[in-house]
C-alpha cells in the first residue's frame, strides 16, 4: 500500500460534520420515533387498509406512469418537430411543481366542475369525480408520466444510431426493430424507472390529503398526520411511522439491487433517426400520442393561470404573509441545502467514497413525515413545536432535496478536483482559500441549479409545515390547502398561481444566476 | 542536490525504480517512450505521487512525506496549468499566496513577473483570451515567482508548434540560469533535450537511469535510447 500524500483536511472535518448532521436527523428521529411508538396498541382495521393503499396506489400509479411514457418516449424519440425540445424540457417541470398546485389544476380539468365534466354533461353524462382512489393515482401519473418518459427516452437516446442505420439497411419493420433493438433497451431500462416512480408515490403525502382521505383513500403518511393532528396520538404516529419506513425500506433495499436511473437533466434534444417509421399511420399514432401527452400536461395549469388570474387582486393579505413566510423558508432550506451538500461532496470526491448514493437511499427510506413525528417527539418537551415550525420545514426541505444536490454537484466536483486538483495542491489551496478561489467560481452552475432545485421544492412543499404550524402561521401551500379546504376555489386559484409562479421564479433565478459570465 | 534513494513507485506489475543524484543548478532532461514514467517521476518528486518504498532528499532533508506546497518544488503539467476563472495576474499572484490576499508589494512583483515573460499589459485578462503562447508564460511568471529552487516541466508546451516551443525553452533557459534552479523537464522530443539540457535521464524498461551528459549521451547512446529513437 502506497503511503498517502492526503492528511486529514478541514475541508474534510465540514465534510464529516454535515453528514453527521444528516445522520442525526434521518437516523435521530427515526429512533425516536421507535422508541416512542406503542406497539401494544397494535393496529385497527384502518391502519391495515392505510397499508394496502399505500402499496396498491403506489404498484398501479407506476405502472401506469411506466407503462404510458413508454409509447411517448418511443414517439418522442423518433420524431422531430418545432417545440420539441421545449416539450421536453416541460416534462421535467412537474418535478419543481409544488404538488397542491397541480392538484388544483387537475380538480379543474377533471373535478365535478371540471372542463371534462362539463364536456361530458353536453352528452348528457354524468360528471365524474376526482376525489379517492382514481384521483390520487391519476395525480401520481400527472407528476411521474413525464419523468418516466424522459426516463425511458434517456434509454432510447442512449442507442447507438448506427444500430439504427443498420436496422434500417438491413429492411427492418418497426416489428422487428421492437423485437431486437426496443425490447431488449426497455429491458433494462424498466425496472428502474418503475421503482424510481414506486418509490416516490409510496410516500407521497399531499395528493393524498387533498384528493385521498377517508376510510378506502388514506396512505401511511396521511394516517400519520392524521393520527398527529387530530387525535394527537403520538404512539399511534409514532407506529405508523415505524411501519412507513418499513415500507420504504424494504422497497429502498430492493432498489439498491436495480440501479436507480437519474433524470439526465440536459441532452434529450436530439431525436433518433427511424427510416422504418415514416408511414402515415405511425406519424398520425405519434402525433396523437404526443398531443395527448402535452395536453394532460399543459391543461391543469393552463387552468391554475386562468382561474387564478382574475383572483390575484382579490387574495386576502394572509396569502401575502404566507408568501413571504414561504419565500423564507425557500431561501433557508437552499442556502442549508448548499451548506449540507458541498462539504458531504468534497467528502465523498477527495475520499472516493460512495456518499452520495447511501444518502440518497436513506432519504427516500425516511419520509418528512416520520422525521417530522420523530422531531415533534424530541422537541415536544423543550419548547411548543408550532414556534419551530418554520425553521424544521427549511431543515426538513434541505435534508430532502439533499440527493439531488449532491447528483448535481458531485460529478462537477470530481471534474474541478481532476482538473486542477493537482495545481492547488502545489501552490499549497486548501481549506478556505480552495473554497473560494477554485471551488465556488468554478461549481456555480451546479450549484446555481442545485440552490434553484433546493428553493423551489422547499416552496411548494406541503407535508412537515402541515404538521407543526398554527394555522395563522402557515406557508402558502397550507394557507392555499386551507384555502381549497374551505371549498375557496377561485382564491385558491389565485393563491396558487402566486404559488406556481414564485415556484418556477426561485427555480430560474437560482440556475439562471449560475450560468452568467462563467468562463470557460 | 536532488537525490532519489532506492525509489520505487508500483502499480500493479507496473513499476519505476530510480536510485541516483542530480548536482544542483543541473539542467536535466527526462527522455523515454510514452507509458515509462516520465510523469510519475515528476509527480513524485513534485509530491502528487506517493512513493511505495525508498526516499526522495533535497540537499540531505527527506521530503518524501512532504505535502506538495512544502516542497522546494515549482511544477508545470502538460494542461490545466491556470485557472480558466481567474485573471492572468490572479494565476501569477497564487505562486505568492494560496489565498490571493496580496500587499502592494506582492502586487508589484507580480507585475514584474508577467513583465519579465513578456506579458506586460495582460494582467487583466483569463486563460480563455490567451494564446497557448502566453497562456504558458503566465504559468512560467508564477513559477518563477515562487523562488522555488526546482524547477519540474511535465511537458507544458506540448500542445505549442515547434517554433514557439523553442521560445519558450529559450524563456525557461533564460530564467533558471536566472534564479540558479535544478530543472528537470520531461520530453518527446530529443531535440529539445539537446537544446537546453546538459544532461539527460533515461526512463525505459521500468527504471528511470542516473543522469548522463547529453553530448556523451547522443554521441554513445545506450541500447534502450536506440530503440527509442530508432534507426
Amino acid at each position: 500500500m502506497a503511503r498517502s500524500l492526503n492528511p486529514l483536511s478541514r475541508a474534510d472535518a465540514a465534510g464529516a460534520a454535515a453528514l453527521a448532521l444528516v445522520l442525526a436527523l434521518v437516523l435521530g428521529t427515526l429512533a425516536a420515533v421507535a422508541l416512542r411508538a406503542e406497539v401494544a396498541a397494535g393496529f385497527g382495521p384502518a391502519d391495515w387498509a392505510a397499508i394496502r393503499f399505500t402499496v396498491v396506489q403506489a404498484t398501479l400509479s407506476a405502472a401506469l406512469s411506466v407503462g404510458l411514457a413508454v409509447p411517448v418516449a418511443r414517439a418522442l424519440a423518433r420524431r422531430r418537430f418545432p417545440g420539441r425540445g421545449l416539450l421536453i424540457t416541460l416534462l421535467g417541470a412537474p418535478f419543481i411543481l409544488p404538488v397542491i398546485v397541480a392538484v388544483l389544476g387537475l380538480i379543474a380539468v377533471f373535478g365535478r366542475a371540471g372542463i371534462f365534466s362539463t364536456a361530458l354533461g353536453w352528452f348528457g353524462l354524468e360528471p365524474i369525480s376526482i376525489y379517492g382512489f382514481h384521483g390520487v393515482v391519476l395525480a401520481h401519473v400527472f407528476f411521474n408520466l413525464p419523468l418516466a418518459t424522459r426516463l425511458i427516452l434517456q434509454g432510447w437516446l442512449a442507442m447507438p444510431a448506427e444500430r439504427f442505420r443498420l436496422a434500417a439497411s438491413l429492411g427492418f419493420a418497426p416489428a422487428d426493430i421492437a423485437r431486437t433493438l426496443e425490447r431488449p433497451m426497455l429491458r433494462q431500462v424498466l425496472p428502474g424507472a418503475y421503482l424510481v416512480v414506486f418509490l416516490l408515490c409510496l410516500t407521497s403525502f399531499a395528493v393524498a390529503l387533498t384528493l385521498g382521505g377517508g376510510p378506502r383513500a388514506t396512505t401511511i403518511e396521511l394516517a400519520i398526520y392524521q393520527a398527529f393532528r387530530f387525535d394527537f396520538d403520538l404512539g399511534k404516529a409514532a407506529l405508523l411511522a415505524l411501519v412507513q419506513v418499513l415500507v420504504a425500506g424494504t422497497a429502498a433495499i430492493v432498489a439498491l439491487r436495480i440501479s436507480l436511473p437519474a433524470d439526465p437533466g440536459a441532452g434529450l434534444d436530439r431525436a433518433v433517426m427511424r427510416w422504418d417509421a415514416a408511414t402515415p399511420l405511425l406519424r398520425a399514432q405519434d402525433a396523437g400520442l404526443i398531443g395527448l401527452a402535452a395536453l394532460f400536461l399543459i391543461l391543469p395549469l393552463a387552468m391554475i393561470t386562468l382561474d387564478g388570474l382574475p383572483a390575484l387582486l382579490h387574495l386576502p393579505a394572509s396569502v401575502g404573509w404566507a408568501a413571504l413566510r414561504s419565500l423564507a423558508v425557500a431561501l433557508s432550506s437552499a442556502a442549508l441545502t448548499l451548506a449540507l451538500a458541498l462539504p458531504i461532496a468534497a467528502l465523498a470526491v477527495r475520499r472516493n467514497s460512495r456518499l452520495a448514493e447511501g444518502i440518497g437511499t436513506l432519504t427516500i427510506a425516511a419520509s418528512p413525515l416520520v422525521i417530522g413525528t420523530g422531531l415533534f417527539i424530541l422537541l415536544f418537551p423543550l419548547v411548543d413545536p408550532s414556534r419551530l415550525a418554520l425553521p424544521v420545514t427549511a431543515l426538513v426541505n434541505a435534508v430532502m432535496a439533499l440527493p439531488f444536490a449532491l447528483r448535481a454537484l458531485m460529478p462537477a466536483l470530481g471534474q474541478i478536483e481532476a482538473d486542477f486538483g493537482r495545481l492547488a495542491d502545489g501552490l499549497g489551496m486548501t481549506g478556505g482559500a480552495r473554497l473560494r478561489l477554485l471551488w465556488l467560481p468554478r461549481l456555480r452552475r451546479p450549484l446555481g441549479f442545485a440552490a434553484g432545485l433546493a428553493a423551489a421544492l422547499s416552496m411548494g412543499d406541503l407535508g412537515v409545515v402541515a404538521m407543526f404550524a398554527a394555522p395563522e402561521e402557515g406557508t402558502l401551500p397550507l394557507a392555499l390547502y386551507r384555502l381549497m379546504a374551505a371549498y375557496r376555489m377561485d382564491l385558491a386559484a389565485g393563491a396558487a398561481l402566486v404559488l406556481l409562479a414564485l415556484s418556477l421564479a426561485l427555480f430560474w433565478i437560482f440556475d439562471r444566476g449560475g450560468r452568467l459570465d462563467v468562463d470557460a | 542536490m536532488l537525490t532519489l534513494d532506492h525509489f520505487l513507485v508500483q502499480w500493479g506489475d507496473w513499476e519505476l525504480t530510480a536510485d541516483f543524484t542530480v548536482p544542483p543548478g543541473a539542467k536535466v532532461g527526462v527522455l523515454g517512450p510514452s507509458g515509462s514514467g516520465k510523469s510519475t517521476l515528476l509527480a513524485a518528486i513534485a509530491g502528487f505521487q506517493p512513493l511505495n518504498a525508498g526516499r526522495i532528499l533535497w540537499n540531505g532533508d527527506d521530503i518524501t512525506d512532504l505535502p506538495p506546497v512544502a516542497r522546494p518544488v515549482a511544477i508545470l503539467f502538460q494542461d490545466n496549468n491556470l485557472f480558466p476563472h481567474l485573471t492572468a495576474a490572479e494565476n501569477v499572484g497564487l505562486g505568492l499566496r494560496p489565498d490571493l490576499k496580496l500587499d502592494k508589494a506582492q502586487k508589484a512583483a507580480v507585475d514584474e513577473a508577467l513583465q519579465r515573460v513578456g506579458l506586460e499589459g495582460f494582467d487583466a485578462r483569463k486563460p480563455g483570451q490567451l494564446s497557448g503562447g502566453q497562456a504558458a508564460r503566465v504559468a512560467l511568471a508564477r513559477a518563477l515567482l515562487r523562488k522555488k529552487p526546482l524547477m519540474l516541466l511535465d511537458e507544458p508546451f506540448g500542445a505549442l508548434g515547434p517554433a514557439l516551443r523553442a521560445e519558450m525553452l529559450a524563456l525557461v533557459d533564460d530564467l533558471v540560469r536566472e534564479t540558479g534552479a535544478t530543472l528537470l523537464m520531461v520530453s518527446h522530443e530529443p531535440a529539445d533535450a539537446r537544446a537546453v539540457a546538459d544532461s539527460v535521464i533515461l526512463v525505459a524498461e521500468g527504471r528511470a537511469h542516473p543522469p548522463v551528459p547529453t553530448a556523451d549521451l547522443f554521441a554513445n547512446p545506450p541500447e534502450a535510447l536506440r530503440d527509442y529513437l530508432g534507426g
